[in-house]
């Protein structure tokens, strides 16, 4: 028997982030300091962020074309690696205040970021699923880790139980997609496409796959776990899995649908329609009910899988751009905002209701000025990221003739102001209490909500190169 | 004769599979499972492909199910929570009959409807060592791998989740 020659160049950023999650584990065992182990997370990220810097240009493949280096896995490596960076910058104190263990943690959350890689890269659909795997047991850990909260137990054991069946709703859907086309390498199937003999065995099998990817994406109506799981995990948990978890299951979605089943987009984008108009509707409309500051923005995250869907809906290479272009420009905002709520809790008051808010903006301008960066992108206001990811949306929608959508997308955002705005309102115009934690005691929280404002900004002054990246990101797909 | 044992055992092992859902009792829901696992293995002799038929008697009706008792055992439902359970609330359980229902008419729909192709014959070696060997360790070498990692987040969940709350 002979062993296949491994292309390492393409599984590079996947095998470096598998190693930093078990030598964390390792070093766990015997360093107690939880700065250190912090520190080690975040420069071996950053060592891998640049080391996937340098491959930018290059074109691998390795196991049989099953796991391939291209623009597309590139842009999500790096999306990714850098959504890692800031999060183990916010967890710093976090995991400190709440005593989480910190060597699981890290090592849980490098784990995480592994398996995104290779949804990110994987072009099989039993690679997808693995890596799916992969992330979604870390965060259902992860999510319950803060063991002492009754709550945080809560959402572990409810993300776990529906992600469990969403997952049987995935390897049926492959099942059946194997059964049609009698492949599971996403270029094969688009080949197969125009061959196959009976359409409803494929369709079922596409059906159970927007089941499946719906729900780690938090559409509606597979978004029931979104708002308790949010709202039970540690905040920084949470900020993961509002933005990578997401881009991750983007990132799968994107090439399952517009590169495996481009063949297929009459039959699919019906469905994708309605359900990117009920996940865009009920988001928005639900978040204006919340008190709560974390299930508020989990309304908000569904809201904004709503907009992303849009783009999918719309298909083609306009649309596919745009959803990469979206989820960068949501990743720096959304992150933002969790930071910013993690820096008013202290130990022991994590003070989540949005009338904790009141006066924020005067006692701390800095985290009141972020905040309001955030909402204000949040809702699309120019010149900030949110509005230029919903205008790239919005156009690829009405370029592929889905005037309806285009419209009703636009509502959204009017109605999402309601939300977003009253956040503002809250902070500069109502006297308050709540003390916040001085910025010099917590250096690490306070770079990464700055660096998120910065990157808000930046994206959404100077959109047009980012954009160019996602549309090259999503041209060079093999 | 080929295709009248087949069905025989297939019939056997979707009731199996069916108590294994069905049955209120836990420990019986397991044993209803060891069968399932057994006649599974027994298609794969007849399909000739010895190593995974041992692979699956060891692997899962020995190890897993082992694994399965103990969990049931250690938990301890008694039989009023099991009733309790069972009983749940009556409009979600409706709701999920005719949900499942609907699925299944729809699948058993679609399976009739497809023209699957007649079996061919299994290509020489399947199902033997060598051939299980070039799967896992050549075509399926990453995905081999990834469970691994799959397998040690699992364990380490175990421990975060289940250790003992130091006060």
């Amino acid at each position: 028997m002979t062993f296949p020659a491994i292309d390492w160049i393409a599984v590079l950023p996947l095998l470096l982030v598998a190693c930093l999650g078990v030598v964390c584990l390792g070093v766990g065992l015997f360093v107690d300091d939880d700065e250190v182990l912090g520190w080690g997370a975040l420069v071996g990220l950053g060592v891998t962020f640049i080391t996937t810097a340098v491959l930018i240009g290059q074109h691998g493949s390795a196991f049989n074309g099953t796991l391939v280096l291209d623009g597309y896995a590139l842009f999500f490596d790096l999306l990714i690696l850098a959504v890692g960076c800031v999060v183990v910058l916010m967890s710093m104190s976090y995991v400190e205040e709440t005593g989480i263990g910190a060597g699981e943690y890290y090592a849980l959350l490098l784990f995480a970021l592994s398996g995104m890689i290779v949804m990110a890269s994987a072009t099989d659909l039993i690679l997808i699923f693995l890596g799916l795997e992969v992330m979604s047991i870390s965060v259902y850990i992860l999510a319950g880790a803060w063991r002492t909260q009754m709550r945080s137990n809560e959402a572990a054991m409810k993300y776990f139980l529906l992600g469990a069946f969403a997952t049987g709703f995935l390897l049926y859907g492959i099942a059946l997609i194997y059964g049609a086309t009698g492949a599971t390498r996403i270029d094969v199937i688009a080949d197969k496409l125009g061959g196959v003999i009976d359409r409803h065995l494929l369709l079922a099998g596409v059906a159970m796959l927007l089941v499946a990817f719906g729900f780690k994406v938090a559409a509606v109506p597979f978004h029931m776990w979104t708002p308790d799981v949010y709202e039970g995990a540690p905040t920084s948990v949470t900020a993961l899995m509002a933005v990578a978890v997401k881009s991750a299951g983007f990132a799968a979605f994107t090439r399952v649908f517009l590169r495996g089943f481009g063949g297929l987009h009459a039959d699919w984008s019906m469905l994708l329609w309605v359900l990117a108009v009920a996940t865009m509707t009920v988001g928005n409309v639900l978040a204006l009910a919340q008190h709560n500051i974390k299930r508020m923005l989990a309304y908000s995250s569904i809201a904004h899988a709503g907009y992303i869907l849009v783009a999918l809906t719309a298909g083609g290479p306009t649309g596919g751009a745009a959803a990469l272009f979206y989820l960068l420009a949501y990743a720096g905002m959304n992150l933002g905002a969790f930071g910013v709520v993690l820096a008013l809790g202290r130990r022991g008051e994590p003070h989540e209701e949005i009338d904790d808010y009141a006066g924020l903006g005067f006692r701390s301008p800095l985290l009141g000025a972020a905040m309001a960066i955030f909402m204000l992108s949040l809702t699309g206001i120019p010149p900030l990221a949110g509005f230029a990811g919903k205008i790239y949306v919005f156009t690829a929608a009405v370029r592929e003739g889905y005037y309806a959508l285009a419209v009703i997308g636009v509502i959204n955002s009017v109605i999402s102001a309601g939300y977003y705005v009253r956040v503002l309102v809250v902070m500069f115009m109502t006297p308050g209490a709540v003390d916040v934690v001085r910025a010099s005691r917590r250096p690490y929280l306070f770079t990464s909500i700055v660096f998120s404002a910065v990157v808000t900004v930046l994206i959404g002054v100077f959109p047009a190169p980012w954009l160019e990246l996602a549309r090259l990101s999503f041209l060079s797909q093999p | 004769m080929g295709s009248v044992t087949f069905f025989l055992l297939a019939t056997a092992l979707v009731v199996s599979a069916l108590t294994v859902v069905v049955h209120p009792n836990p420990v019986k829901s397991a044993m209803a499972l060891v069968a399932t696992l057994f006649l599974l293995a027994v298609e794969f002799v007849f399909l000739g492909a010895h190593m995974i038929a041992a692979l699956q008697v060891i692997v899962y009706a020995g190890a897993i199910m082992v694994l399965f008792l103990f969990v049931i055992m250690l938990l301890n439902l008694s039989d009023e929570e099991a009733e309790a359970r069972r009983r749940g609330r009556a409009l979600f359980r409706i709701g999920a009959w005719i949900g499942g229902g609907v699925l299944a008419a729809e699948l058993a729909a679609l399976f009739l409807r497809v023209p699957f192709p007649a079996p061919a014959a299994p290509p020489a070696g399947y199902g033997g060592a060598e051939s299980v060997a070039t799967a896992l360790f050549v075509d399926y070498a990453l995905p081999f791998e990834l469970t691994s990692i799959l397998l040690l987040i699992a364990v380490i969940g175990t421990v975060v989740l289940a250790q003992r709350r130091a006060s």
